[in-house]
């Protein structure tokens, strides 16, 4: 029955004599939508030379947005996935939902990657966030040392909180423990989701929160407060990659590589600095304000497959060292 | 034998109001279950999250409820200016968005709050929220309010009349009839407590200071969000329907009936106050207004402000609040007619349901047949109207119980039954029940995020959900209005409804 559907949808949608404007369906995450996100500039500019209707549709963070998609299968209405990020990517492969891209850019990532089912649209820096005034640290070991107080996410249900698992995972493998069990007296409270830790340290709660080296931008750009900064750490900060996936299942194949090749053009990545707060994945100029960001010594990634291998026993070393 | 004669013979609407509450809360645990690939069972991890969440459960309902009986003796015995005010001011935290309300609280009692900095004048360490003390904090700025206006009802039903002859008689008043209410009504409000704190998530954790506060939901989350590991997550909502069960069985065992008579629904005038009265009503009110009183200081400056968007949410979220309401309301007074084990159960079911399994299952049942976008607010209203029916179905048993009490033997020499039996006997004296529990209905529809958040793009946003996305895009004073706002709205719903069902009548 479902294939009987899906196959007379498929005619319909291809037979000339009912042509109409096409649809081209892009799952992202909500905050990629809202009207301070990206989307309706991008949409506004992609619909200005594709000839089609470009629909946005938001479903949670990173996280939720793979969720829903496995929810919905291979029938899924969407044509292209736009959010996940490289600590998904690997359970997003072995869905065998995505296809391959086709894109081949000129990326201005600080490390070496390479998907042929993946593209990056844009990335930042995992960092401490934190008031000037307050002193510095700049590895995990200083800051476990020190009084300063820190509220972190939940590698179980955030995303940066996943990537900070996995940061201390790649700069310190077998020492994870040890670290995180150092950390323990810092740690003010872990939180579900970015937006209560940011709320807790904005409110006064801690003195760093986790969040991206391009945090403070915000701050000075959209509300001309310089008083917030992050840390770099000498061990290097984690990298943020957000990546965009075609669907195997798409019914507009051409519509989607067209996509695909607008999200490493001029006109998109110009659009991510002021709106969603990240770099860009390719090399354009940047806004006014990113030249007083904290730029970190290197950028640290695990690959996905890595990450992936490395996670089960990452959870149970955090949940062990901060349980105690 | 009294309670049959005037029965209403609601039994059919009942069975389909049960049908209802089972298709939309173990319905979406079935689904799940069988969309589930994988079938793993639970990990070492989950059973300490289900020992810390039955622990934190049980200590919170204990807590608030202890503290809610002097509080509610007092409103029950006091008549002063403002009391209505306070009586309704008290619904406020039980309203309010989780993060809303941990905000308030941290702006009194976390690290830059107003208590340590008042401690820090007089040379006083800081104090920590953080941690087992924070989450039972936070759970009894919710329940305490509830359980307050549970509780005080229970007072108000003793009527006038035996406190006049306990009065003649010179006999200790809490003996005779306050601790035999009380019986009566404690187990109900400790269960309803116990089940909302089961299902907590964002307070357990953001206040509970790490892994240690572990939450089944919270596990939940992570096998559907992280894992997508459905068997999992269906077999942990599973255990939380589980608890509920041996909860609820508990309660329903050590609550007795009540026997003795009825009265003329007049005002009691009391004589037995205590100066310590004042003492509780101060300390409450000062507990539950300074955490309010901050969320709208922090929500004024950005009020005018606020972009369109935000109001259009408002205009949603009432809407849904609306016909959430009249759908709970509607089907309450049903189930509480015809009473019995039904309204037990449906009365609790709703109370244990996992809101990401719910939202979860849901999805996998509506996707085949219609976009979820297209059905996001209907969904959103009727899952809302089956979370708000518990408290709703709390409020009214025991009133509708107390009607036929008093009044089937007179009603059914009078023959006033069936729908003339309703109009005459029954609606007349359940007004004000009937007023709080819409009241209840709405306020915690307009704030619930529940299932929405799976099932909405921009155009079907609701007002939490939107309070939700402008802090997720850094907009933090934005949003703060946006929770002013909610707040605001949430109470002018509970006052409406709550004032509709007391016009003269003496509260």
């Amino acid at each position: 029955m479902k294939t009987t559907l899906t196959s007379v949808a498929a005619i319909v949608a291809a037979s000339p004599v009912l042509a109409q404007t096409p649809t081209l369906n892009v799952y992202t995450y909500d905050s990629f939508t809202s009207e301070w996100g990206p989307g309706p500039a991008i949409e506004d500019a992609f619909e200005a030379t594709c000839g089609c209707d470009l629909v946005f549709t938001g479903a949670g963070d990173g996280a939720a947005l793979l969720a829903r998609l496995q929810l919905e299968g291979p029938r899924t209405d969407a044509d292209v996935v736009l959010g996940l990020d490289t600590n998904l990517t690997a359970v997003a492969r072995d869905t065998g939902l995505f296809t391959t891209h086709g894109v081949d850019a000129d990326l201005s990532l600080p490390v070496d990657y390479d998907d042929d089912m993946f593209l990056p649209f844009d990335w930042g820096y995992l960092a401490f966030v934190a008031d000037k005034d307050t002193p510095a640290v700049s590895s995990f070991q200083e800051l476990a040392d020190s009084d300063l107080s820190i509220v972190i996410q939940d590698p179980r249900s955030s995303t940066p909180g996943l990537g900070l698992l996995m940061w201390v995972q790649a700069v310190h493998g077998d020492d994870a423990g040890a670290i995180w069990e150092g950390l323990a007296d810092n740690i003010v409270t872990v939180t579900p989701g970015w937006t209560e830790a940011y709320n807790l340290f904005l409110e006064g709660e801690a003195d760093a929160v986790l969040s991206y080296t391009t945090s403070p931008a915000y701050h000075l750009i959209a509300e001309e407060d310089d008083t917030k900064t992050a840390w770099a750490f000498d061990e290097g900060n984690y990298l943020q990659v957000e990546v965009a996936g075609i669907l195997a299942e798409t019914d507009q194949p051409d519509l989607a590589e067209q996509f695909m090749q607008f999200i490493v053009s001029d006109a998109f990545q110009t659009v991510i600095p002021t709106t969603n707060w990240m770099y860009p994945a390719t090399d354009i100029a940047l806004p006014d304000g990113f030249d007083t960001l904290t730029v970190p010594k290197k950028g640290v990634l695990l690959s996905a497959a890595e990450a992936a291998a490395r996670r089960d026993d990452a959870l149970d070393t955090w949940r062990n060292a901060l349980s105690q | 034998m009294a309670q049959r004669a005037v029965a209403i013979k609601a039994a059919g609407p009942a069975w389909v109001a049960a049908a209802l509450v089972l298709a939309l809360t173990v319905g979406p645990l079935v689904a799940v279950a069988f969309r589930a690939q994988v079938g793993s069972g639970l990990a070492a991890g989950d059973w300490a999250a289900i020992r810390f969440t039955i622990w934190q459960a049980v200590v919170s309902a204990l807590a608030s409820v202890a503290l809610a009986i002097p509080v509610a003796r007092a409103l029950a015995r006091r008549r002063f200016r403002g009391r209505a005010a306070l009586v309704m001011l008290l619904g406020a935290p039980f309203l309010l968005p989780v993060i809303v309300a941990v905000l308030g609280l941290l702006a009194v009692f976390g690290r830059g709050g107003i208590l340590n900095a008042m401690l820090g004048t007089i040379g006083i360490d800081p104090i920590s929220i953080y941690g087992a003390a924070g989450v039972i904090l936070a759970h009894v700025f919710f329940n305490l309010p509830l359980a307050v206006r549970l509780i005080l009802q229970g007072w108000l039903d003793i009527p006038a009349e035996r406190f006049r002859l306990a009065a003649q008689l010179n006999a200790p008043v809490w003996r005779v009839l306050e601790w035999p209410m009380l019986v009566r009504v404690l187990p109900g409000t400790l269960l309803v407590i116990f089940l909302i704190c089961l299902t907590s998530f964002a307070v357990a954790l953001t206040l509970g200071g790490g892994p240690r506060a572990t939450t089944v939901e919270l596990a939940i989350y992570q096998a559907i969000r992280f894992d997508f590991d459905l068997g999992r997550a269906a077999l942990l909502a599973a255990s939380q329907f589980v608890l509920c069960a041996v909860a609820a069985v508990v309660a329903w065992r050590i609550t007795p009936v009540d026997g003795l008579g009825g009265g003329l629904d007049r005002v009691v005038a009391r004589w037995d106050q205590s100066p310590l009265d004042w003492l509780w009503l101060g300390a409450v009110t000062l507990f539950l207004v300074t955490p309010l009183a901050m969320i709208v200081l922090r929500g004024v400056p950005g009020f005018l402000d606020m972009p369109a968007s935000v109001w259009t949410a408002a205009g949603r979220s009432i809407a849904v609040a609306v016909g959430s309401t009249v759908i709970s309301v509607s089907l309450a007074l049903t189930v509480a007619l015809r009473g019995g084990a039904i309204a037990q159960v449906i009365g609790v079911t709703p109370l244990a349901s996992s809101a990401l399994v719910m939202g979860t299952g849901l999805f996998i049942i509506v996707y085949p047949v219609v976009s979820p976008t297209v059905v996001a607010l209907p969904v959103t209203m009727v899952v809302n109207a089956m979370l708000a029916l518990p408290f709703a179905l709390r409020v009214l048993i025991p009133a509708v119980q107390d009607v036929r009490q008093n009044y089937a033997r007179l009603a059914a020499t009078l023959n006033l039954t069936g729908w003339r039996g309703l109009r005459i006997v029954m609606l007349p004296r359940l007004r004000r029940p009937l007023g709080f529990a819409a009241g209840l209905s709405a306020a915690l529809s307009m704030g619930d995020l529940g299932v929405i958040a799976l099932f909405a793009t921009d155009a079907q946003e609701t007002l939490p959900l939107a309070m939700y996305r402008l802090m997720g895009a850094y907009r933090m004073e934005t949003a703060a209005s946006a929770a002013l706002l909610l707040v605001a709205l949430s109470l002018l719903a509970f006052w409406i409804c709550d004032k509709g069902g007391r016009v003269d009548a003496d509260l």
